[in-house]
């Protein structure tokens, strides 16, 4: 594999990636209301009731809008790690992953590549979001944006390849919508995304426990310290970690074989 | 029919009459304890289209899955255009042309879209890869439709568009897994006269699956799979005259009803 054939094609999964991501409009307008929803609705409402005292890295007392910030940039990541994992089924499954799989290409380096689309879609999101989050009044520290970026593709891939190794493991679309509504949910609500863990604690010790061993709450911690740059050297190392474990786990069991003789093809055939 | 407009440059193949183009020596595979394929070997000469006919279930996919790379199987070896796929994958895989089974397009993209996109995951410079789509376009019949998007055109065109796609980068072999399968006689007919055009003019060495008769030229090679194994092979005639068969349909139909170890068209 020479450098400038890897690069074209890496250019040419990321250009699918994009103009699949523009053509689909519904997509783009649900990734953004969906943390718009939290943070205009939900935020809003526990505003007034929900204060926050000073806590790392936050240097003064905050609004609750403010604090949730970060977590919805780690939903933002979440959703599109997941879409991003459903459509490589869906690719799997219409057959379009065995034209990519069968390329002359190293399989992993495709795999990667893929996963790094999907992450660039995702910050796209996450700075539409930031930018109306801005515009509706929540405190978005601006200096953070530029070094929130290459945290960003840490934590887009990250979750692209807890993702991925979903869908290796999988093998019908439909099972995997219903497994990524069973994760999302739990890996959100249970994390430093919705509330400080030390309030959590104070609710229920289990639940603390859980938020701990959630790798969620470190790709939300890592981006809030980084929107205040701050460098959380723990967060930092439980992400890398989990995406070296789970990268290596997909890629290892990602095979256009699972899914038996059928995976890949419409008809019967021999 | 005119392969000619494909481009003046040479494809990857051989001059006929040179090595096998594809080597399969005692490939084995099964899913999980159910053997699909049994101690298959076989050669592809460049310029020569070989049918691999089998009725469904004989394992034609698999093989075809196992040759693009996308199946691993320990017991066997497989060699493109003389390179071993499981030791230099790339450059076995560079050699190679396919035509999947199912329609494998992107509906949402134009047909240059797909064209393209598919050319630079095969390293194909931009400006190369703009000439050969041009030229690969008027060759199938289909310059008009260069913008339309693919969602638009019927199962024919786009399996021309597929059979394009495969030739980009010049293949010294193409595969195609029923490349027939849902398309009207007329599209048929087109297709088989185009792969043996591409077989004859460009030395491509072609393995084309298939489980209808009709589709198999008298001058093919034949390969016929029935359970994994191959129950017969040569030229179609001296197939239809070792089974001692009135013609191919006869002959495929005695190969693949009776045990697959016995019989007078037996492989040698």
């Amino acid at each position: 594999m020479s450098a400038a054939h890897a690069a074209r094609a890496f250019r040419a999964i990321l250009w699918r990636e994009l103009l699949r991501f523009v053509q689909q409009r519904e997509r783009f307008f649900a990734a953004l209301v969906r943390p718009l929803v939290w943070l205009l609705v939900f935020a809003a409402g526990f505003r007034a009731t929900l204060g926050l005292s000073i806590i790392p890295p936050y240097e003064t007392y905050i609004t609750y809008d403010v604090y949730v910030v970060p977590g919805l940039i780690g939903l933002v990541q979440l959703f599109n790690g997941m879409q991003n994992s459903l459509s490589m089924v869906y690719d799997r499954e219409m057959g379009s992953m065995r034209v990519l799989l069968a390329t002359p290409l190293p399989r992993g380096y495709l795999l990667v590549a893929r996963m790094l689309s999907g992450t660039a879609v995702s910050i796209i999101q996450v700075y539409a979001f930031l930018a109306i989050a801005w515009l509706c009044g929540t405190e978005v520290p601006l200096a953070g944006l530029l070094p929130l970026l290459p945290v960003m593709i840490l934590t887009g891939l990250t979750l692209s390849a807890l993702g991925m190794f979903l869908s290796s493991r999988i093998r019908q679309l439909e099972n995997f919508a219903g497994v990524m509504n069973f994760l999302i949910f739990p890996m959100f609500f249970m994390s430093s995304a919705l509330y400080p863990l030390w309030r959590v604690r104070e609710g229920s010790v289990l639940l603390y426990e859980l938020c701990r061993f959630n790798p969620f709450t470190y790709i939300v911690e890592l981006l809030r310290s980084t929107l205040y740059l701050q460098f959380n050297a723990t967060a930092f190392a439980v992400v890398a970690g989990t995406l070296l474990a789970f990268g290596a786990l997909a890629l290892i069991g990602y095979t256009p074989a699972r899914g038996g003789p059928a995976a890949g093809r419409a008809g019967g055939g021999g | 029919m005119d392969t000619a407009a494909a481009g003046s440059a040479e494809h990857k193949a051989a001059t006929p009459g040179a090595a096998a183009v594809l080597h399969v020596r005692g490939l084995t595979y099964a899913y999980g304890k159910q053997k699909a394929l049994d101690d298959i070997s076989l050669a592809l000469a460049p310029g020569r289209v070989t049918a691999l006919l089998g009725p469904n279930g004989a394992g034609k996919t698999t093989l075809f899955s196992l040759i693009t790379g996308l199946f691993d199987s320990r017991q066997g070896e497989i060699e493109i255009a003389g390179y071993p796929l499981r030791r230099a994958r790339s450059r076995a895989l560079a050699s190679l042309g396919i035509v999947f089974q199912a329609q494998t397009l992107d509906l949402d993209l134009t047909v240059t879209q797909n064209l393209k996109y598919f050319a630079a995951l095969r390293g194909l410079p931009g400006a190369a890869a703009k000439q050969r789509i041009a030229a690969l376009l008027e060759e199938i019949g289909l310059t008009e439709k260069a913008k339309a998007k693919v969602r638009t055109l019927s199962g024919g065109q786009r399996r021309r568009v597929e059979v394009a796609r495969a030739l980009l980068d010049r293949p010294a072999l193409l595969l195609l897994d029923e490349p027939s399968t849902g398309l009207d006689i007329a599209t048929r007919r087109w297709l088989v006269g185009h792969i043996h055009g591409l077989a004859r003019e460009h030395g491509i060495a072609v393995l084309m699956a298939t489980h209808l008769v009709d589709e198999v030229m008298p001058e093919d090679d034949l390969i016929v799979l029935h359970k994994g194994r191959i129950v017969a092979e040569g030229r179609v005639d001296e197939v239809v005259r070792r089974s001692g068969a009135a013609d191919l349909d006869e002959a495929f139909t005695r190969l693949t009803s009776q045990d697959q170890k016995a019989g007078p068209g037996a492989a040698p």
